[in-house]
C-alpha cells in the first residue's frame, strides 16, 4: 500500500488507500477573490491567518497556501505566508505556487516535509519544478495536462501521470511522494467530464498505485444548486479511490459528505471520525 | 412579425436545433432574406438566452444548446450568406491567455459574438502573446478578446497588449479582456479599451469598440 507521509514540526498526515480522505483546505487563494488578492498587494497577510485559523478550526487536516495575485512579489511573500501560517496553526502546508524560485524559497523556511503544488506534464514544468521537490525532500501535486493541454480521455492522462512519475523516479522521489490529480472538469460544458475523472482516478489507484489529489469544487461550476454535485462528486471520487480533496472545509455539509463516505468505504474504524466530526460541529452544520 | 421568424427565435430559446434548422429553411422558402432570418430569428433568440443567462434563469449547458440551435440554423444561411456577401459586423480574435486552460467564459463570450454577427476567430486556450499578434494582423482584426482565470496567469494580459503595442497594431486594434480575477480598474491599468464582466456585457462592450 502506497503510503504518503507530510509534516510540520510534530504534526504528521498520512494517506492512502484504505484511509480516511485527508482535506486540504483551499481558502488561502487569491484567484476569485478580489479583496483577498488586494490585501496581498498591500503586503496585508491578516486575512492569510484568518483563513489558516478558520479552515483548521473547520476540520482541515492540511492547508494550502496561494498567494499568486497578479503584481504579487511570490517570491518574498509566499516565504512569509507560510512562517505566518505555520505559527498560527500545526498542520502540514500545501505550498502553491506556478512559480519555482517562490516555491523553494518557501520550502527554505518551511520545516517538515511539505507538499509542492504543483508539476505537470509539460517539459519545463518538470525541469523546474521536480527538482526543487527533490531539493528540500518534499512530496509534489502531479497534474495530468501537458503541452498539448488536458486530454480529455481516460488514456490520454493516466500517459501523463505515468511520465509524471516516472520522471520523479529518475530524480530519486518515489512514488508515494507524487500525487496525482487527475483533474476534475466542469460536467456544464461536458456532460461526460466528470465520468472521464473518475475513471483516470480508478486506474491511477489500481494500475499505477499512486496517491491521488482532487480540487473538487469546479466539477459543478455553471450549474445552480452546486452542492449537491459536489457532494454526489466527493463521494464517487472517494470510492473511485481518491486519498485526499482541495476543498472548502468550511462548505455547508459538504467535509461531512467526506466523512460519512469514508465510513461507507470502511475507512473508519469504530466511526470514531465520523463521530469526531459530528460532535465537533454539529452546532456549525 | 412573420410567424417563422419568431418560430426560429422561440426555438433558439427553448433549445431545439431541429426546429430552427427546418424553420430556418421554410423562412428561406417564404422568401425572407437570409439576413432577416439571422438578426430577427437567430440572433433575436440568442440575446433573450444571454439576458436570461445574465439572470441565472438559464445555466451555461443551456448556453451550449442554444447555441448548437444557433448553430443548426447559421449552417442552412452560411451558403446564401456567402453569396450575397453579408459583411460581419466585425471580426473578433478570442483567446485565453499562455498557462491557462480555462475556456467555458471565453466559449460564452465567442457564442454570443457570433450570435451578434461578429466573425469570431478563436485561437482556445493556453495562447501566447505572439500568437495573438499573428492572428490579429493575419485575420485583420478589429477586436482582441483575451481571457484569464487565474491570477497567476493576469499579468499575460498586460504583457499582449505591450506585444500589440510592439507590433504597431495598437492603433488599428481594440483590446478587451474579461474572467474571474479581472477588474474594470485592471483593465483600465493595462490598458484595455474594453473590459466585459459577462458574456453579454462583453458583446455589448465589443459593438460599442466598433463604433469609435
Amino acid at each position: 500500500m502506497t503510503r504518503t507521509v507530510l509534516r510540520r514540526g510534530s504534526c504528521e498526515v498520512i494517506m492512502g488507500p484504505g484511509m480516511p480522505t485527508v482535506i486540504i483546505g483551499e481558502k488561502i487563494n487569491p484567484t476569485g477573490r478580489k479583496k483577498f488578492a488586494q490585501a496581498l498587494l498591500n503586503g496585508d497577510l491578516s486575512l492569510v491567518r484568518e483563513d489558516a485559523l478558520a479552515q483548521v478550526g473547520a476540520g482541515a487536516d492540511m492547508l494550502d497556501v496561494n498567494v499568486g495575485a497578479a503584481g504579487v512579489n511570490e517570491v518574498e511573500l509566499l516565504p512569509k505566508a507560510v512562517k505566518l501560517v505555520s505559527e498560527v496553526v500545526d498542520v502540514p502546508l500545501c505550498i502553491d505556487s506556478s512559480n519555482p524560485d517562490a516555491l523553494a524559497a518557501a520550502l527554505e523556511v518551511y520545516e517538515g516535509k511539505a507538499l509542492v503544488n504543483s508539476v505537470c506534464g509539460k517539459a519545463a514544468s518538470l525541469e523546474k519544478v521536480l527538482p526543487v521537490v527533490k531539493a528540500y525532500g518534499a512530496a509534489v501535486v502531479g497534474l495530468c495536462m501537458d503541452d498539448q493541454g488536458i486530454p480529455g480521455d481516460v488514456d490520454g492522462r493516466v500517459r501523463i501521470a505515468v511520465k509524471i512519475l516516472e520522471r520523479a523516479e529518475q530524480l530519486g522521489i518515489p512514488r508515494e511522494d507524487v500525487l496525482i490529480d487527475c483533474l476534475a472538469m466542469t460536467v456544464s460544458s461536458d456532460h461526460m467530464a466528470g465520468r472521464v475523472t473518475l475513471e483516470t482516478l480508478g486506474r491511477i489507484s489500481r494500475e499505477l498505485k499512486a496517491n491521488t489529489i482532487l480540487g473538487a469544487s469546479n466539477v459543478s461550476f455553471g450549474l445552480p444548486d452546486r452542492w449537491s454535485i459536489n457532494a454526489a462528486y466527493f463521494s464517487m471520487a472517494i470510492q473511485s479511490g481518491l486519498t485526499s480533496l482541495i476543498m472548502d472545509p468550511n462548505a455547508p455539509g459538504l467535509r461531512r459528505i467526506v466523512k460519512a463516505t469514508d465510513l461507507l468505504m470502511g475507512y473508519d474504524e469504530f466511526a470514531m471520525n465520523y463521530l469526531t466530526d459530528y460532535r465537533q460541529f454539529t452546532e456549525n452544520d | 412579425m412573420s410567424v417563422v421568424l419568431e418560430e426560429i427565435k422561440n426555438g433558439v430559446i427553448k433549445l431545439k436545433p431541429a426546429i430552427v434548422k427546418e424553420a430556418c429553411e421554410r423562412a428561406l422558402a417564404e422568401g425572407i432574406t437570409a439576413q432577416t432570418i439571422l438578426n430577427a430569428g437567430l440572433i433575436a433568440g440568442m440575446a433573450v438566452v444571454g439576458e436570461k443567462f445574465k439572470n441565472n434563469q438559464v445555466f451555461v449547458p443551456e448556453v451550449l444548446m442554444a447555441s448548437k440551435a444557433t448553430h443548426a440554423g447559421m449552417d442552412v444561411l452560411k451558403p446564401i450568406l456567402a453569396e450575397s456577401a453579408v459583411e460581419p459586423v466585425g471580426k473578433f480574435v478570442l483567446g485565453t491567455v499562455k498557462d491557462d486552460l480555462h475556456d467555458i467564459g471565453k466559449n460564452l463570450v465567442g457564442m454570443m459574438l457570433e450570435g451578434s454577427g461578429f466573425e469570431v476567430i478563436d485561437l482556445g486556450i493556453d495562447v501566447s502573446p505572439e500568437k495573438f499578434v499573428k492572428a490579429a494582423k493575419e485575420y485583420n482584426a478589429n477586436i482582441v478578446g483575451m481571457s484569464s482565470l487565474i491570477t497567476s496567469t493576469l499579468h499575460y494580459l498586460g504583457e499582449t497588449i505591450a506585444a500589440m503595442e510592439k507590433a504597431g497594431l495598437r492603433d488599428s486594434v481594440k483590446i478587451m479582456v474579461g474572467g474571474a480575477p479581472v477588474t474594470a480598474e485592471y483593465a483600465k491599468q493595462i490598458g484595455a479599451d474594453g473590459y466585459g464582466k459577462d458574456a453579454s456585457v462583453a458583446v455589448e462592450v465589443a459593438l460599442k469598440l466598433l463604433q469609435q
